[in-house]
């Protein structure tokens, strides 16, 4: 076996194991840190595949910024544990069925013998000075251009969301609406209320 | 690379796409300064919008081209498709306005996000590549769950949005699992490419099973988004939960982008698989329809009630698609124009019927209206008539054609079982009517819809009777798109 071979499959192991307890874990804290080693052993893994800018973005961009976002939520909203577990295991015996026939069905087309190197030809090592980096803007740019621009308008969609849904200006604001202030009736401010002196309430 | 030709005059086959972002960004940047001083300049710049793309859309009708390498098409189908799309979507935000006036949701975001998720629906008609298929899929539904949401201070609201999000994340996972899986065996994302593999004479049978294994999770996205039961759990609760001009959006426009996702994918991509895909769409189908004919009798809620009234016409549009053949297609095409054309005229009547602070959602309140509003109680007995598919509405016909080529391709069966399911939905559109005309109201029902509301929602509702009236140019227009 070669070297490369056996790296692949202590870093797949791992990634397969850090993501199956990640979704077991009893602590939220815990489960962020698997996800963390899940990130990394994928990262090791693209890095055999010679997808040496993806793995770093990934660690970079995963484990740098969004996995320190989401420890940081999971600090500040201080869930409590056990009202999320409390259903865990009522649906636990028809997850473990779904997962189970859902793994069958892809062990069967998997093992039909259409993705390995006989049919599919492995793809050529690229020389030492070869960049990465190059290759995938020049892609980009050119091939996927369009697809590209999608993914800007999507991410352009998420940030007029997330102010949309979160940004209160009415709240915050003391600022004075004069039309509002110089329109306004008697009415709006004093409630008469017409209350009998006769009838008293019962004695409790 | 090499060997990569960019040809500047092929951006003028993606004008509507790229005059839309274009204008997105432009109304983003003068809603932010402007919206102050001129209320409704962004409503006025966002209706110009939809109508520049539309004519746009109307001029390349006929053109055909693939651009940015394969990933963009322009053919006729497409075409009209955006044009609909266009139409719909205005007469859909001109009863919206009146709608978001009432409740305090005027907010230059609810026609941004109108305009992006169009964007998105565009960018599903035109693709030619499973990865636009999938990025214009969720360019508009990531525009669509922000909507649902956008009444951030009602319960049901959010609740019906992070339901429509936790449910449209995993279809979308199923429908990406899917297309790894044909990416997997065609080596291709292009929709041409994919055909050529799946048409191709010396497939062995593992290569059929991946595909199929493919097809199944493909055929469970398209569903999802369909609302085809059993992938159709979230209707009923998003229908109701969301605000209504939002609803009736929901319900209309992205129909034509499901038929075109369903289009790409299953015609002109896997057509070769026609036999396996049908055998699923006919579960599908008789499912919806039965489902959506008889939990619609218990309910008391107008929005719901139409929720389920939506599934069960999905299920007729589905039909269409089993039989294989271009008429059946077209019938299919011809039933979402109908249905569109349905569900804006109730959703525009049950908008023209708030208040503020009140909505007219339930089925109660409806009572008397013919003696307070003559003419909204008969446009309403139109649209009702027509999803019942009694002649001589568009209803009737769209169901007929439906049935015509689902009997000629051999499934008596399954007609005979939509036509017992639509006699037995006849009940609850009858009950609506019963509702309008003999029963008397317990409160004052006042239609508080502006003037433009009023004519375009009268000829919206004319239109059903009219197009019933002569249907077979929009039929043989339809078949004329596969």
């Amino acid at each position: 076996m070669e070297f490369s071979s056996i790296l692949f499959y202590v870093f797949g192991f791992c990634f397969v194991a850090s993501s199956a307890m990640l979704v077991i874990a009893r602590n939220t804290l815990k489960a962020a840190m698997l996800l963390i080693l899940s990130f990394f052993s994928v990262a090791s893994l693209w890095l055999l595949l010679e997808a040496e800018f993806l793995a770093i973005t990934l660690i970079l961009v995963y484990v740098g910024a969004v996995m320190v976002l989401f420890l940081f939520v999971i600090k500040m909203l201080n869930i409590d544990q056990s009202t999320i577990r409390a259903k865990f295991t009522t649906y636990l015996p028809l997850g473990i069925f779904v997962s189970m026939v859902v793994i069958a069905q892809m062990a069967l087309v998997l093992s039909a013998g259409q993705f390995d190197l006989e049919t599919v030809e492995e793809p050529a090592r690229h020389i030492a000075g070869y960049s990465n980096i190059t290759e995938l803007a020049s892609d980009l740019y050119t091939t996927y251009v369009y697809p590209f621009e999608l993914a800007a308008v999507l991410l352009l969609i998420a940030i007029i969301s997330a102010i949309t849904l979160v940004h209160r200006k009415e709240s915050r604001s003391k600022r004075q609406n004069i039309s509002e202030q110089v329109s306004v009736q008697a009415s709006d401010r004093v409630r008469l209320a017409s209350i009998s002196s006769t009838k008293t309430k019962k004695p409790k | 690379m090499m060997d990569y030709q960019f040809n500047t005059a092929d951006l003028f086959f993606a004008l509507p796409e790229l005059f839309m972002i274009a204008a997105i960004a432009l109304i983003l940047l003068l809603d932010l300064f402007v919206s102050e001083r001129f209320q409704n300049l962004t409503y006025y710049l966002t209706q110009s919008t939809l109508a520049i793309t539309g004519y746009f859309a109307f001029n390349l009708i006929g053109e055909s081209a693939v651009i940015f390498d394969g990933t963009y098409v322009l053919d006729t189908i497409g075409s009209y498709f955006k044009v609909f799309m266009m139409v719909f979507s205005i007469v859909a935000l001109v009863y919206s306005r009146h709608y978001l006036r009432a409740h305090n949701l005027l907010k230059g975001e609810y026609f941004i996000l109108s305009l992006l998720s169009v964007l998105g629906m565009m960018v599903m008609v035109s693709a030619h590549s499973m990865l636009t298929i999938y990025l214009g899929l969720e360019i508009m539904s990531l525009s669509l769950y922000t909507l649902i949401a956008i009444a951030r201070d009602r319960a049901v609201a959010v609740e019906a949005a992070l339901k429509y999000f936790v449910l449209g994340a995993i279809a979308s996972g199923l429908l990406l699992y899917g297309m790894s899986m044909i990416y997997g065996i065609t080596g291709s994302l292009d929709i041409g490419q994919i055909a050529a593999f799946a048409t191709g004479a010396n497939l062995n049978s593992e290569q059929v099973l991946i595909l199929n294994f493919g097809l199944v999770f493909l055929v469970i996205g398209i569903a999802f988004k369909f609302g085809a039961v059993p992938f159709h759990m979230w209707v009923p609760d998003v229908y109701q939960g969301a605000p209504t001009s939002v609803t009736m959006f929901l319900s209309t426009v992205p129909k034509f982008a499901a038929t075109a996702m369903l289009v790409r994918l299953l015609i002109d991509g896997l057509g070769g698989l026609q036999a396996y895909w049908a055998d699923l769409f006919i579960i599908l189908a008789i499912l919806s329809i039965g489902l959506g004919s008889l939990v619609a009798l218990m309910q008391t809620n107008i929005k719901r009630l139409l929720a389920y009234s939506t599934i069960s016409h999905i299920g007729f549009i589905l039909l269409g698609f089993i039989t294989g053949v271009v008429e059946g297609y077209g019938a299919a095409t011809f039933y979402v124009l109908a249905y569109v054309l349905m569900s804006l005229t109730a959703f525009g009547i049950i908008i023209a019927l708030n208040k503020q602070g009140f909505e007219a959602d339930q089925i109660v309140d409806f009572r008397g209206l013919s003696k307070h509003s003559p003419w909204f109680a008969l446009l309403m007995l139109f649209v009702m008539l027509s999803m019942a598919g009694v002649p001589p509405f568009i209803g009737f016909y769209s169901k007929l054609f439906i049935l015509q080529q689902v009997v000629s391709a051999g499934y008596i069966y399954l007609a005979v079982a939509a036509v017992v399911f639509a006699v037995i939905s006849a009940y609850y559109y009858l009950q609506i009517i019963k509702t309008m005309y003999f029963d008397d109201a317990e409160k004052e029902i006042t239609v508080t819809a502006p003037l433009d509301m009023r004519i375009i929602l009268s000829i919206n509702g004319a239109l059903i009777l009219v197009l019933g009236l002569m249907p077979s140019y929009w039929m043989e227009l339809a078949i004329s798109l596969f």
